[in-house]
């Protein structure tokens, strides 16, 4: 199985004043590529943070952390958007859907503005998706059109819109009911089964949990569970 | 760029009153300038043409000093016929003259035979005073412009005088004048015509003919005391000038120094210094609009960025290269300083239009002017992409920031 994400004493201490305050405390852990992975937790665990380090978005204070092969340390500010939009997909609390454009026009914006794909090839790829999630009849509604559900539906189909490697949802269920919620993460993993994307997503509810085929339990900044059930 | 271009469109529509009101401030700013520019402008050449083409010509050869002591019309420093044919042989070789015309000029003493007053005159070769000044004839409110401008032993007079003294075309008067020499000569004439009153210097002068001048003055050479000159282009002025000048710098006098002067029209009327205030003026509400233009701008700019903090942060964390995003506000900015410049630019077309159908009339010193506003390509095109620049220039900052923003904070941000 190859290793689509690898951290070795992964740290992240943010400073604030003159006081350090450690995120991630040495954390060591691997996932493989088609994994639908959760990193669980109570506020404050370190969930985001080691999320937004495996995003790009961050840069670890010590340790490696290699995602699809890239010391992501060794990425500039331009790289890593270059690297971003190349390889993943991001999934957002709120969905930051963005509110000028339709449901089909979100989905398309990273074929636009982040791939440059040709119009025939968008229009293919856009409509693939927009039926995989069960949205087509909602294609031409703006965000506020829409309710919770549909724009996180929405929103996990603009994750796949540019066929990541990797996909990554913080807290995608936490402004969702539990039954929808649980419906996205059907959605989630159907979209795994079907397209072979590595999916990690980060939830503090413990119902949710348990969709999951491999949790990693944080407590504050420390792995004190790495692999659950299919560890 | 297209798709940029059109995010950038939804993004001002989104904020529909916000842009319209930027917008509107930039159309109010471009309508002020153009319309003003295109006002003043005509105002300006009116009045410019009329002191040029009725009565000084666009340059005037003097002997040295002559200028300075004007006001007298000094009859010794009259320019000498040797001095009058260089410079008429200068003028010939020159592309850019297209008539002269040298005048005699002396005060005299004028008579209806009951009442006496002075008069400023100008004694003129009818022809050539007509090629110079074009808009003479135009100027007679009563009789006509017969051999060109005026006949041998008739007189033109200034309006103020015609009414002062209660003359009329056919009217007999006599023109008392001192000679060189100290003595004094009368001569008889009859009213050709009566002119129209104009500002500036010449305006209520009277015109006989030069030969009819040299009788009343006992000229025994044709002495000269200026040379009007009319340009083909009025836009070569300076370079006419000292080109003219280079050309009689050989005439000296004895002391070895340039015998004769060259004047444009400007250093001869006080109407340039107005002509300048206005250039100045037109200058200060360019500086205004930028200024409009700017802060407007980069107003909206700084807020659109303010308010789409977590956007911003989406688009960037999903792997919008920073260019694209900077881009992006960039257009946005573009986009506000190319409407106001679209619909600004029509409406002060519009009001342009409007102000020729209905023209406006004002008086000027004795004059009624009527202006014929336009505006020049140019104008337009200077004035348009003076606001697009300063567009782009307002939205960079903002743009710049949005560019470098942090994605993680940019999410965060509430």
């Amino acid at each position: 199985m190859t290793t689509v994400v690898q951290a070795q004493r992964l740290e992240k201490i943010y400073r604030t004043g003159d006081v350090d305050v450690p995120a991630v405390r040495g954390v060591d852990f691997a996932i493989n590529a088609g994994a639908f992975v959760a990193f669980v937790g109570p506020s404050g665990s370190g969930k985001t943070t080691l999320l937004n380090m495996i995003g790009c978005l961050d840069k670890p204070s010590a340790g490696t952390l290699r995602v699809l092969d890239t010391d992501i340390a060794t990425l500039d500010r331009s790289a890593a958007a270059d690297f971003r939009g190349a390889n993943l997909g991001f999934i957002f609390q709120d969905f930051n859907l963005i509110p000028v454009l339709t449901a089909y026009e979100n989905i398309e914006y990273p074929l636009l503005m982040v791939q440059d794909w040709p119009a025939d090839k968008r229009r293919a790829r856009v409509t693939e998706l927009l039926a995989a999630v069960g949205m087509a009849d909602q294609a031409d509604k703006r965000p506020d059109q829409l309710s919770g559900g549909q724009k996180q539906r929405a929103a996990v189909a603009r994750a796949l819109a540019t066929q990541p490697k990797l996909v990554l949802a913080d807290e995608p269920t936490a402004n969702l009911d539990h039954d929808t919620a649980y419906r996205i993460l059907e959605l989630m993993k159907k979209m795994r089964d079907e397209f072979g994307t590595t999916f990690i997503f980060s939830t503090h509810d413990p119902k949710i949990m348990g969709a999951a085929e491999m949790t990693f339990t944080l407590e504050d900044g420390r792995l004190v569970n790495g692999g659950g059930k299919d560890a | 760029m297209l798709k940029i271009l059109k995010l950038a469109t939804r993004n001002l529509a989104r904020y529909g009153r916000r842009t319209l009101l930027t917008a509107g401030l930039i159309i109010l700013g471009i309508v002020a300038v153009l319309v003003f520019v295109s006002v003043s402008g005509s105002f300006k050449s009116l009045i410019v043409g009329q002191i040029t083409d009725s009565m000084i010509g666009h340059l005037q050869v003097h002997r040295k000093g002559y200028v300075a002591s004007i006001d007298n019309l000094p009859l010794n420093l009259n320019m000498k016929p040797a001095a009058v044919d260089k410079v008429e042989q200068a003028l010939k070789g020159m592309g850019d003259v297209v008539a002269s015309s040298p005048r005699l000029k002396l005060g005299a003493m004028f008579s209806n035979f009951t009442e006496t007053t002075n008069i400023r005159l100008n004694g003129v070769i009818p022809e050539r005073e007509a090629a110079t000044v074009p808009l003479l004839p135009e100027r007679l409110v009563q009789g006509n412009a017969a051999n060109g401008l005026v006949e041998r032993g008739k007189i033109l007079i200034p309006e103020i005088l015609a009414k002062g003294m209660k003359l009329k075309v056919g009217d007999t008067i006599v023109l008392v004048a001192t000679n060189l020499d100290g003595s004094v000569n009368g001569k008889t004439f009859l009213v050709q015509g009566v002119l129209g009153d104009v500002t500036g210097p010449g305006g209520r002068d009277g015109y006989i003919h030069i030969d009819d001048a040299r009788e009343l003055l006992r000229m025994t050479e044709p002495e000269v005391s200026e040379i009007a000159i009319r340009l083909k282009n009025p836009a070569r002025l300076a370079q006419t000038k000292m080109q003219l000048e280079q050309a009689l710098s050989g005439i000296s006098n004895p002391q070895g120094q340039p015998a004769l002067e060259v004047h444009t029209w400007e250093g001869l009327s006080p109407f340039a210094n107005i002509a300048h205030m206005i250039d100045l003026l037109d200058l200060f509400i360019r500086i205004m609009l930028v200024g409009i233009v700017l802060i407007s701008v980069m107003n909206v700019m700084m807020m659109a960025v303010y308010e789409r903090i977590r956007e911003i942060g989406t688009i960037a964390a999903i792997g919008t290269p920073p260019r694209r995003i900077l881009t992006l506000f960039i257009f946005e900015g573009l986009l506000l300083g190319l409407i106001g410049t679209l619909i600004g630019t029509a409406v002060s077309l519009g009001i342009v239009y409007v102000l020729n159908l209905w023209p406006v009339h004002f008086a000027f010193a004795r004059q009624i002017i009527q202006l014929a506003p336009s505006i020049a390509a140019a104008d337009v095109v200077l004035i348009g992409t003076i606001v697009l620049v300063v567009a782009v220039l307002a939205s960079l900052q903002p743009a710049w920031k949005a560019a470098r923003m942090d994605p993680i904070t940019a999410l965060r941000h509430v």
